[in-house]
């Protein structure tokens, strides 16, 4: 009787530990993603002066458009500090909605998208959104995966032990991003 | 690294429509055939081992009896270095023999592109970047190697690069990155040295038989004081016969099932790949467009078309659904992948479309 209880509690102890030590790895690739959306948006940041600073020659009239991705950017840098994921989401959702209509506007001059500098901007524009777009689902995936798990029976005895609370997701706010692409013919 | 968890891995539906339960269904199965393919290759070893075993239990206190298994440690162990030679010298030998060079300042858009495509799947399967080579040949194909995740290399033609939109080259990226991912490099290295060691023993053995039958023709002797003993248990016999059939068989056995394996990480690596990109259609379309560019890749040797997106031995066999196909092919057939690749899309296959339109409205 005594060895049988002494074997179930080591059993209860291994995966204790385990389930313990696998929700620890899972907040932190949480936190390292999170690193990864940061270190993009940083990049976008960076990347808008020079954008704004060749199509300013060419496209004068289109001051708001313009405008807006300044205002939109310097509203983003002053929140990213903050570190609260739905802030960060909302502005920076504002700041992908005011680049898309600048790149929109772009097309629409052919001997501004003609130039080569134009182009590579572009194509740094497109992989950096990409690249966030990529690093949120990759995050929110994560996210996801830890929620999951510090919730499930049995890992949700340790969950307390482990200080997992759930992460909040990467959720789309701004409504010019949810918005179907108006479509003129 | 361990593999990511799936949400369903207990449900592996044979025909899986969304790509996670496509990957769970894809993992079982290729796990089966690696179970098998360890169980085959024990059987050749230890085997031997219990057949010496139980012909020497009967023997005199001052002979030869087999206590320690020798077969299957020895062959076990030339797998290992088999193994450990290739891991050393495979990714930086598969690279050179290509003619690949690194892309480590991109010069121009081209590679600009492809730079950061590789960088963005990166991020989205949350793997380290890989290093990037072009390899000059017409022929659009790629592949990824490397020792593991944080040291791993991806590969992509000049012909690919001129071929596919940035959409269908990012799926492409994202198949390669699904390899690494999967480790699929480190596995399909040690299948290759399963069947080498085997192909080798198997060979050596069938020289050594051919050899003493004729040494045996002349020492008849001490054959028929054996054979008077192992009468005792016909059950040694059944396993012997068996046994050897199987080392007759092995060379071809080992190499099946290691293709079958190759064929079933490719179906997940498109699925890794979908799940990267969340955008299937692109990797059916380009490999529809690699698939109608029919010449092979010549610079890319058959030793590494198991790493590639698409057979670069020509795509004749891939392209053949059916009994041979399903056997021989490191790749399973294009048709099917695209399908597959389809289904995950939401999108109708053109055939069951063809289907559609012959229906009365």
């Amino acid at each position: 009787m005594f060895i049988v209880l002494l074997i179930l509690t080591v059993l209860i102890v291994v995966w204790a530990v385990g389930a313990y030590n696998s929700l620890i790895a899972l907040k932190n690739s949480v936190a390292n993603a999170w690193k990864q959306i940061d270190v993009q948006l940083k990049r976008r940041h960076d990347l808008v002066p020079n954008l704004l600073a060749a199509v300013k020659g060419a496209m004068n009239f289109e001051r708001g458009t313009l405008e807006a991705v300044v205002a939109a950017r310097n509203q983003a840098i002053q929140v990213s500090s903050g570190g609260d994921v739905s802030k960060i989401a909302a502005v920076e959702g504002q700041l992908t909605g005011a680049l898309h209509r600048l790149l929109a506007v772009v097309e629409s001059y052919p001997q501004l998208k003609a130039t080569e500098n134009i182009g590579q901007l572009q194509e740094e524009l497109t992989s950096t959104e990409n690249k966030i777009a990529f690093a949120r689902q990759f995050y929110n995936d994560v996210v996801t995966q830890y929620n999951t798990k510090q919730r499930q029976v049995p890992t949700v005895f340790v969950a307390g032990m482990a200080g997992a609370t759930p992460a909040p997701l990467w959720e789309i706010t701004e409504e010019s991003e949810r918005a179907v692409p108006k479509v003129e013919l | 690294m361990s593999s990511p968890p799936i949400p369903d891995s207990r449900f592996p539906s044979a025909e899986g429509v969304d790509l996670f339960s496509q990957q769970a269904s894809n993992r079982l199965r290729s796990r089966l055939l690696i179970v098998g393919f360890i169980a085959f290759f024990a059987w050749l070893g230890f085997g031997g081992d219990w057949i010496l075993w139980q012909y020497t239990l009967q023997a005199p206190p001052d002979a030869y009896r087999h206590a320690f298994p020798f077969v299957g440690t020895g062959l076990t162990l030339l797998a290992s270095i088999g193994a450990l030679i290739a891991w050393h010298k495979g990714p930086e030998r598969v690279l050179w023999s290509a003619n690949a060079f690194e892309v480590v300042d991109p010069a121009n858009e081209q590679e600009r592109r492809l730079v950061n495509v590789v960088e963005e799947m990166a991020i989205a399967g949350g793997i380290p970047r890989p290093r990037i080579w072009i390899v000059p040949d017409d022929d659009p194909n790629a592949f990824a190697t490397g020792r593991d995740a944080a040291r791993s290399h991806v590969a992509v033609t000049a012909g690919l690069l001129e071929l596919l939109d940035r959409d269908e080259l990012q799926a492409v990226i994202a198949h390669e990155l699904g390899h690494v991912k999967n480790l699929d490099v480190r596995l399909m290295t040690l299948l290759a040295a399963l069947v080498g060691a085997v192909a080798l023993v198997s060979d050596f053995m069938g020289r050594v038989m051919r050899g003493g039958a004729r040494i045996r023709g002349g020492g008849g002797g001490s054959r028929s004081r054996s054979g008077g003993k192992k009468g005792g248990n016909p059950l040694i016999i059944v396993v012997l016969v068996l046994w050897i059939l199987s080392w007759i068989l092995a060379p071809i056995v080992t190499r099946l099932l290691a293709m079958g394996v190759s064929r079933k990480r490719e179906y997940l690596a498109d699925a890794m790949g979908a799940q990267f990109t969340r955008n299937p259609g692109a990797l059916a379309s380009a490999l529809q467009k690699i698939e109608h560019a029919d010449a092979p890749t010549t610079s890319i040797k058959s030793g590494s078309a198991h790493l590639c997106i698409a057979d670069p031995m020509g795509r004749r066999l891939t392209n053949r659904e059916g009994f041979f196909a399903d056997l021989f092919g490191t790749h399973p057939p294009m048709a099917i992948r695209v399908a597959k690749l389809k289904a995950m899309a939401y999108q109708p296959d053109v055939r069951r479309e063809m289907g559609e339109k012959l229906q009365p409205r």
